[in-house]
């Protein structure tokens, strides 16, 4: 892996010592109470809102030298907020990236979980735009509080059941609201609801960050994440009827890609590193001939 | 003359022994390894120390127990490494360092967080001289809960015969409730509140 050349006069990871202890402190207790929301006093980035403030505080926080970072926007590791983030790390602390989950010490995301199971020396950091699930269901910050502290969640099983009543079937997506250890509901963040089972029982520690709301929560390895349902209308991850253009995996979760003016489009894999190792294990897609060099070479 | 320094390195010291506690949190149970200050004056323990100066500092009241506070170096110590407020009430600290976990407590005396803000709770660093899974620590307890991959043992000693049933009453106020952070002689091991601890015949 390449050594970069860090940046002078910023301490490393960038933000100071005692806003990493304030962070450091907000974790520690959102581990304590999955699935709670921590407030913290988030900090001005040297990047907007919006932009994975939150995701970068909780990283900057518990990063350390001999870490591996890894960060993708989608499943991607080659799009602008994942590249200007690995960026950002490389020349605020010098620690190595990668873009293989595997080797990944860290792994900071907005929004998907990879493909690839986690394991247990792994922390999957996401961003968060708004942490609190019941919202767009109640503006008031003091209320949906005091909602969660007497666990009342009645109000959110009304706007699935309005789902129903209204398109047949739950047509929430992504966002898709859990419930965690049998006792707060949590907001995934925007992460589509394809990868909401692989949030239970997750053998990696699971850390939330939203910078704008100034909100922490976390789940514990091996913490049990419900995705809320009814019993005649169970939770269903999302399925596709196509296999990966590129690769042909039929179990991963897949972007619609447009090609032309004509309605050409095709879908490929959104975790581009798992498809990109299905590659290079020999795996082929049906377009994968016609792909650009670049892309179809990535098989040699 | 140099001036005293906790960590040799503050920035990545500071780092790992933040690590290590998170880990040993989020994974109840394990032994977590911590590089404790040696420079620590008795009987503050070098990895209760070193949990210490990681986490605190005039954002976070610390309450020391009868023996910590009848050491005056102690208190002199942490003021000038954490520049936390030194003393503080037990219902009011962010941590309380704990040298005789034998009389440990009551665990209800500390800040217990409230139902909407259970989060402003006390974390207790509890010195035990053995910790992890060494046969001969005088107790053996059986962990189960978020964290856990069905369930851990933790042997450790030092503890009251009767911290299962205060673990308990302390699970069943969730989502209010204090953690506790074990610092054994080499690292750390945790019994957050969400933890159901029993205890193991011998």
């Amino acid at each position: 892996m390449t050594v970069h050349q860090t940046a002078s006069g910023y301490n490393f990871a960038y933000l100071d010592e005692q806003t990493k202890r304030m962070i450091r402190r907000a974790i520690l207790k959102a581990i304590a109470i999955p699935g709670y929301q921590v407030p913290f006093a988030s900090r001005e980035m040297p990047m907007p809102y919006g932009w994975g403030t939150g995701g970068v505080q909780v990283t900057a926080a518990i990063l350390g030298s001999g870490d591996r970072l890894k960060v993708i926007d989608q499943g991607a590791d080659d799009t602008t907020n994942a590249v200007s983030i690995r960026k950002f790390f490389e020349k605020t602390s010098g620690v190595e990236t990668t873009t293989h989950t595997a080797d990944a010490t860290i792994i900071q995301t907005r929004h998907r979980i990879p493909e690839k199971t986690l394991t247990a020396d792994q922390v999957l950091v996401y961003q968060v735009p708004i942490p609190e699930p019941l919202r767009f269901l109640e503006p008031r910050e003091t209320e949906t509080r005091v909602m969660h502290a007497l666990e009342d969640y009645g109000l959110m099983h009304v706007k699935l059941y309005e789902d129903i009543a209204t398109h047949g079937h739950i047509a929430t997506t992504y966002a898709y609201p859990v419930k965690v250890e049998d006792r707060y509901v949590m907001d995934p963040s925007p992460t589509p609801k394809f990868d909401n089972p692989k949030m239970n029982d997750c053998a990696a520690l699971q850390l939330f960050g939203a910078g704008r709301e100034k909100r922490i929560y976390a789940l514990p390895p091996h913490t049990k994440v419900v995705s809320l349902d009814f019993e005649d209308h169970p939770f269903e991850p999302t399925k596709f009827d196509h296999a990966c253009a590129l690769c042909g995996a039929t179990h991963t979760y897949l972007d619609e890609v447009i090609t032309d003016d004509a309605g050409g489009r095709m879908f490929v894999c959104s975790d581009t590193d798992h498809c990109e190792e299905r590659r290079a294990e020999g795996h082929r897609g049906e377009l994968l001939g016609e792909a650009p060099a670049a892309i179809a070479g990535a098989a040699e | 003359m140099a001036l005293a320094r906790a960590f040799a390195d503050p920035v990545h010291d500071a780092q790992q022994t933040f690590r290590a506690v998170m880990n040993a949190l989020a994974r109840p149970g394990t032994l977590q390894p911590v590089a404790g200050l040696t420079g620590a004056p008795a009987p503050l323990s070098p990895v209760a120390a070193a949990v210490a100066v990681a986490l605190a500092d005039y954002e976070t009241p610390l309450w020391l127990d009868g023996r910590l506070a009848a050491a005056p170096d102690v208190a002199a110590w942490l003021a000038f490494h954490t520049g936390a407020r030194i003393g503080a009430a037990p219902s009011q600290a962010a941590f309380a360092l704990v040298a005789d976990a034998g009389i440990l407590p009551d665990l209800a005396g500390f800040a217990q967080g409230t139902d909407v803000y259970p989060d402003r709770s006390t974390t207790l660093i509890v010195q035990v001289a053995e910790l992890g899974p060494i046969a001969s620590a005088a107790m053996r307890v059986r962990l189960a809960g978020p964290g856990i991959s069905g369930h851990a043992t933790l042997a450790v000693s030092c503890l009251p015969a009767d911290i299962a049933d205060r673990l308990a009453a302390n699970h069943a106020l969730f989502p209010r409730g204090v953690d506790l952070v074990l610092a054994g002689p080499e690292g750390v091991a945790a019994l957050p509140r969400t933890t159901r601890v029993t205890l193991v015949e011998a």
